[in-house]
């Protein structure tokens, strides 16, 4: 309980922290002067460029993805009771990609900006929406995560069809990037695109958190509790399907992070899923812009991709998790 | 006074009769203990009579509101519901899980109002938890733990309990213990329903046992009217003898 009083100020200090370091490093070395003189709008116009346009943006989109992923993940935890339910592992972060790179495919994109953004929303949302109905049906939590396994697999195939199929080269390598995910290149316009989806995903899922404490008990106990069951599902769904969507958009498929944050949240804020929504954001932002800041570091000869180093990290993580939950809580 | 009033309460599922026309009032004040072998059909009757299963016929009536149409907090803050005990998802504190209780009242486990903490704190102590307060749930022992569901539904100060076999898998002082605190409750001025298997606990604290079989109420009085040989012989296949409240089973018929 102390914990929790300290625990979300410090970590906005620290994602704080973060984006600035983010901004000091990079292909051109600049000094912090420069870099705090650009911030604040004086210094040279090729560090203000630095600084505003390829900098910036890059960790903003690094936090907001990481953020958007950790509030679902943490939500979709405390929905379906599983420390292993996140939209990574669940196949949504998948779903939403399929449905970018058709959008692209297609050349839908060319009609709005706003095309690729809510294609990847309404490809999260089904898969979302699927897994709520597979959760409703079946009370076994593992079940659930091969389900969504299988969802992830599905997906996989159809983009694998997609790339297959792809008429050009240069589709092949945006249909790439949404499978890898990365926040390279990222502007203030793709955050804007974004922004507003994720936003609203993550104002639903801060408003209807209680209900996720209330089925700590059960659903049976819950609806007990005067929990409204169904409405809390279609909620819930909803934000996460808005908030992972929305950060499809932005940087493609990025895995595992919605399922370290808030792990590693839980315990302090003693094992409550609705107090760890927020600090499960801000951890998970947190943690994608120090993994972003070191591929930039990492001394390879084509930069690493996020999503890739976020798996690698991930993964191990992940079957780490697994490993400890007991057979009791099947 | 809050009144359950369940007339000709019927429940199906697949073309299969799990309720037949279940009469039943529950008033506080009252002890009733809802008897009958597995799958008589207990849990269905509660569960469509707090509004949770949909019946197929008949209604539940809360003070005269039908249960269905109640929104699901209203149902909460007049009837506090202990279902049958299933594992925690997350190995919450004590204290987290009680305040759960005061959900219905718009609580949540940061978040508490003067009325909800000294409610929490009024149940915690009840049950003899307050010094568990901050322990996880998961260290604690199964009769702690039935404590602290007890608690959760205490601390939700509703003017009637249902509770689905609470004392099932205790040992014997543990059960005595779950009963005497709902026969407290009971003489605040509570009417509780209890689902519950031990025929001689149930005609020890129960002021009223309803008996079920095959979807059927086949009888429901006070313990002196309805517990005889030949009723435990028609509802359990059970050879028994009875003295007063005192019952003792001697064998399969």
């Amino acid at each position: 309980m102390s914990a929790g009083r300290w625990l979300t100020p410090a970590l906005a200090v620290a994602s704080l922290a973060g984006v600035f370091a983010a901004c000091l490093i990079g292909s051109t070395p600049l000094p912090a002067g420069r870099i705090l003189a650009a911030f604040l709008g004086s210094g040279e116009a090729g560090d203000r460029l630095v600084v505003w346009v390829i900098r910036l943006p890059r960790a903003l989109a690094a936090f907001l993805v990481g953020a958007a992923l950790g509030i679902s993940g943490a939500a979709l935890q405390g929905l379906l009771r599983n420390p292993l339910a996140e939209p990574g592992v669940l196949g949504v972060s998948a779903s939403a990609s399929l449905a970018a790179s058709f959008a692209i495919y297609y050349g839908l994109v060319a009609l709005s900006p706003w095309v690729l953004p809510l294609a990847a929303i309404l490809g999260a949302l089904v898969a979302t929406g699927l897994l709520t109905i597979a959760a409703i049906r079946t009370r076994s939590v593992v079940t659930l995560i091969l389900i969504g396994v299988g969802l992830s697999s599905f997906a996989g195939a159809a983009m694998s069809l997609l790339m297959n199929l792809a008429p050009n080269p240069f589709s092949l390598s945006d249909m790439v990037n949404w499978m890898l995910g990365s926040v390279a290149n990222r502007s203030f316009a793709d955050i804007a695109l974004a922004l507003p989806f994720l936003a609203v995903g993550a104002v639903i899922l801060m408003t209807t958190r209680r209900g996720l404490s209330a089925l700590t008990l059960g659903e049976e106990a819950a609806s007990g509790l005067g929990l409204d069951l169904r409405a809390q599902r279609i909620w819930t769904v909803l934000g996460a399907g808005l908030a992972t969507g929305a950060s499809v958009a932005l940087a493609g498929a990025i895995g595992f992070v919605g399922i370290v944050a808030p792990h590693l949240i839980r315990p302090l804020v003693g094992h409550d899923p609705a107090r760890a929504l927020l600090p499960s954001a801000l951890l998970a932002g947190l943690i994608l812009v120090l993994a972003d800041i070191g591929v930039r570091l990492a001394p390879t000869a084509s930069e690493l991709k996020l999503g890739v180093v976020a798996a690698l990290i991930g993964a191990p993580a992940f079957i780490w998790i697994a490993m400890q939950r007991r057979a009791l809580h099947d | 006074m809050t009144e359950l009033c369940v007339k000709d309460l019927s429940v199906t599922a697949h073309g299969k009769s799990l309720v037949d026309r279940a009469n039943f009032v529950l008033k506080p004040g009252e002890f009733v203990a809802l008897l009958g072998p597995n799958g008589a059909g207990k849990t269905s009757l509660v569960r469509a009579a707090l509004g949770l299963a949909r019946p197929a016929f008949g209604t539940a009536r809360l003070d005269g509101e039908d249960t269905a149409r109640l929104s699901p907090g209203q149902r909460a803050r007049q009837i506090a519901y202990l279902p049958q005990v299933r594992p925690l998802a997350w190995p919450s504190r004590v204290r987290d899980i009680v305040a759960l209780g005061r959900f219905s009242h718009g609580a949540a486990a940061g978040r508490l109002s003067h009325a909800d903490a000294e409610a929490l704190d009024h149940a915690l102590s009840a049950c003899d938890l307050t010094h568990l307060s901050q322990r996880r749930a998961d260290t604690l022992s199964g009769g702690e733990l039935a404590r602290v569901h007890c608690a959760r539904a205490f601390a939700a100060k509703a003017p009637l309990l249902v509770a689905d076999e609470p004392t099932a898998a205790l040992d014997p002082r543990h059960q005595f213990r779950i009963l005497d605190l709902v026969r407290r409750f009971v003489s605040d001025g509570g009417g509780a329903l209890v689902i519950m298997h031990d025929v001689a606990l149930a005609a020890r604290y129960a002021s009223r046992l309803i008996w079920m079989k095959d979807a059927r109420i086949l009888a429901d009085g006070p313990p002196g009217e309805t517990l005889t040989p030949a009723l435990l012989e028609d509802i359990y296949g059970v050879r028994a003898q009875v003295r007063g409240d005192d019952v003792t089973l001697t064998g399969a018929v």
